[in-house]
């Protein structure tokens, strides 16, 4: 498969990034942040999005989807990267819809498949509950009772937590701390009793919550997948949203670099284009190649997702590295060559920084992926 | 099943069949590389057997037309046949400047008489090539340079000197940038010109290197007589022709092919160091750098191939081989860092069989060379900011 998109992919590119440039500028982050809003996305932009099939991206065809793949919703994110738009395109658009279509029961799919592509359900996906992405660290209780479970625990920065009409909760039905045996989903709806959700407000301005589960009750038939056999599946729906979170660092950080390059073009100091001294060209040329090589790194691993699964595992965590130290590296850098401006809330270069920083943190951060690269590697 | 994948697996069957195991190894030392040419000796015989079956299908050069040596085939078949030798860990048969370098300049601006010529001696490694480029005041300047072809009839005379010729004392011919008009402004006066390095007149000098080799030469010419139909492209437009070079060298200096093949690091960095309980590299943050390192080398592998994939849809920035040279040659340099640190005490020994020869400081020592041969890393930075991101000023 050639690393470049095709002409379809092109035209989807074409569309997410005019719809979302036009209706959701950064400047609607920033609206929706001064107003606090309650909801912190925008219902009725996410209908337009649904209308024009987004949301239904990765839902199969017979649940009123389109079908596509990991490339596709790579490049809805990417555009979401550079404006930052708020909405639950990653976590029911992304991580719902692909945990549902790859493993749930046909009536688990009926019920909200074709909710998701139409955009009128909303899902969030409840993993971590340390301060750093641990996966196989969930401790999150859920033992039998009757015919289903009870769960005990919590869980942190839940995206959209606190919109969802569904949780997708990893939970312990067996094994310790640390291990994959043991892991199981469950769909629990956020109304049930014993669920307390709390808003967080994060720093990105984006949506998150904290979820305690206290004796929440749920049925043996809102098993997502296998009892203990959750490891698995868990940890491709996480790689399909590495994938997409990296994709935003593409965007975000392509963003950002551009609005840097054009200030180095206008700003003047000591009586020359600050983009003349050869320290600034220098740098800005190092991070056009730093963000080159990463977009053909998460293309790769969206391909290699979308192609062969099963092993994409080492592909992803090259990419979510990469994405997460290149995004660092040109927020950083788009801070500093705008100067004093940068650090202003007046100027937009800080919202990217922030949300750099919360997408260097989600699903692992670059640390974790090399780490988990070296193991795979075997050293 | 289509075209293509009929390909790969014919191509795969064949590689099989012959290519011996002996050439299914990462190199070990310089003596490994076939380098072709009048004198050339092969230093093993599966060397020979699979450089000679090699030629005869024309894949010494396999994306050459089949007129010039070369084996006719399409970008995509091209891509395949890299993608089946990277998976079995062959090594290429034959390296060659005339491959990498004059071979597509003169497909691209040599007359039909010199492609004849020179190309199909090329592909079957009969002369090996030199470039003669810098000069010891035009380095990175490489336009200011000196060495000047007066007008004698049919023919010019040649004085000067070149410097860092790499190999010129064992090449047979040389591609040279010459100054044919000293009144024209520094870019317009410059000639690319092709000779036997057998002329008289023409003499090398090695450079030792802190790696203790000598891979590189002084060159110098005292009157060299050479008929004026060896000019590629125009007359005074040498500049063209020399840039167009220039971007296959960067991409040959970024060494895209080479990496990813033998151990991985962490490996080899785990037969040195020793490895905890859990079978994680006991020097933690060695094992951090060594997963950041291959953390690039894996985004870089990824841009490589997209590259290739642009250019064949026509996509791609003419400049970007500056990108790739620049990341490539960094990157190597990183590598050798992280096997001296991984080797230790074992890595410093400079003479004895043990270490075959102090190969790896050897190579480390090397690599100091990458970003400054086929310009420097400031001159690539500099290229990308002009060219790509159109950068104001100098």
């Amino acid at each position: 498969m050639p690393l470049v998109l095709t002409e379809e992919q092109s035209m989807l590119r074409d569309s997410a990034r005019g719809l979302i440039s036009d209706k959701a500028p950064v400047s609607h982050l920033r609206s929706l942040r001064d107003s606090k809003d309650e909801t912190g996305f925008s219902r009725e932009l996410w209908k337009a999005f649904a209308e024009m099939g987004f949301s239904g991206l990765l839902v199969p065809e017979n649940f009123g989807g389109s079908g596509l793949g990991c490339v596709e919703a790579g490049i809805v994110m990417e555009e979401i990267g550079r404006t930052l738009m708020p909405s639950p395109f990653l976590s029911t658009a992304v991580l719902a819809a692909s945990a549902l279509s790859r493993s749930g029961n046909d009536a688990q799919k009926s019920a909200h498949l074709p909710r998701i592509a139409d955009g009128s359900l909303l899902a969030a996906l409840a993993i971590d509950e340390g301060a750093k992405h641990r996966p196989l660290q969930i401790n999150l209780q859920a033992v039998r009772s009757g015919n289903g479970f009870k769960l005990n625990g919590a869980k942190a920065l839940v995206v959209d937590g606190h919109t969802a009409d569904l949780l997708i909760v990893a939970a312990r039905t067996g094994g310790a701390a640390g291990e994959r045996d043991g892991l199981t989903l469950f769909l629990v709806d956020p109304k049930a009793r014993g669920i307390a959700i709390e808003r967080t407000v994060m720093v990105d301005a984006h949506n998150a919550a904290r979820i305690e589960f206290s004796n929440v009750e749920v049925n043996a038939d809102q098993v997502l997948g296998e009892v203990d056999q959750g490891g698995a599946l868990l940890e491709g729906v996480l790689n399909i949203g590495r994938g997409a979170v990296a994709s935003e660092m593409v965007g975000l950080s392509e963003e950002v670099f551009g609005r840097t390059v054009t200030y180095l073009k206008e700003r003047k100091q000591f009586g020359k284009l600050i983009g003349e001294f050869q320290a600034l060209q220098h740098r800005a040329s190092q991070l056009y190649i730093d963000i080159e090589i990463t977009r053909a790194a998460v293309l790769k691993a969206l391909q290699t997702l979308d192609g062969d699964f099963e092993h994409a595992g080492a592909a992803v965590s090259v990419a979510k590295a990469k994405a997460g130290t290149t995004a660092t590296l040109a927020v950083q850098e788009g801070v500093q060559m705008h100067g004093g401006m940068g650090m202003t809330d007046q100027f937009d270069i800080g919202f990217f920084m922030k949300r750099a920083r919360v997408c260097q943190e989600l699903f692992g951060d670059s640390n974790y992926h090399a780490d988990q690269l070296a193991r795979m590697k075997g050293y | 099943m289509s075209d293509l994948e009929t390909f790969r697996r014919e191509t795969r069957a064949w590689l099989e069949a012959n290519c011996p195991p002996e050439m299914r190894r990462p190199m070990t030392s310089e003596s490994d590389t076939y380098w072709g040419g009048r004198n050339a000796k092969f230093s093993s015989e599966p060397q020979r057997v699979w450089f000679e079956r090699m030629r005869d299908k024309g894949w010494t050069v396999p994306d050459w037309p089949k007129e010039y040596g070369g084996g006719g085939l399409e970008p995509a078949e091209h891509k395949v046949l890299r993608e089946e030798m990277a998976a079995m860990g062959v090594r290429s048969p034959l390296s060659s400047f005339g491959i990498w370098m004059l071979g597509p300049a003169l497909l691209k601006y040599g007359t039909e008489a010199q492609k004849k010529e020179h190309l199909p001696d090329i592909a079957a490694g009969l002369i090996r090539w030199c470039q003669g480029y810098s000069e010891p005041n035009a380095g990175s300047d490489l336009a200011s340079l000196q060495t000047r072809a007066d007008s004698d009839g049919d023919d010019y005379i040649i004085n000067g000197q070149k410097i860092w010729t790499s190999y010129a004392n064992y090449a047979d011919w040389i591609f040279c940038l010459v100054r044919t008009d000293p009144a024209a402004k520094k870019h317009d006066g410059i000639s690319f010109i092709l000779f036997d390095m057998a002329s008289k007149g023409v003499s090398t000098k090695p450079i030792l290197l802190i790696s203790g080799y000598s891979p590189f030469c002084e060159t110098f010419f005292d009157n060299v007589r050479v008929p004026k139909s060896h000019v590629v492209g125009q007359v005074n437009r040498g500049w063209d022709v020399a840039k167009y070079l220039l971007q296959h060298e960067r991409a040959m200096i970024s060494g895209t092919g080479e990496r990813g093949i033998g151990r991985p690091l962490g490996q080899v960095a785990a037969d040195s160091v020793g490895s905890d309980d859990s079978g994680r590299l006991d020097d933690a943050v060695l094992r951090g750098q060594i997963a950041a390192f291959d953390i690039d080398e894996a985004a870089f592998a990824a841009v490589a191939e997209r590259a290739v994939d642009l250019a064949k849809a026509g996509q791609s920035h003419p400049a970007f081989s500056s990108a790739m040279k620049y990341y490539g040659t960094e990157l190597n340099k990183r590598r050798h860092e992280i096997l001296m640190s991984a080797g230790g005490i074992d890595a410093l020994e400079w003479e004895s069989e043990r270490s075959r020869g102090g190969a790896r400081p050897r190579a480390w020592l090397r690599t100091k060379a990458n970003s400054i041969e086929g310009g420097t890393s400031e001159v690539m930075l500099g290229i990308v900011a002009k060219r790509i991101l159109d950068l104001p000023g100098a």
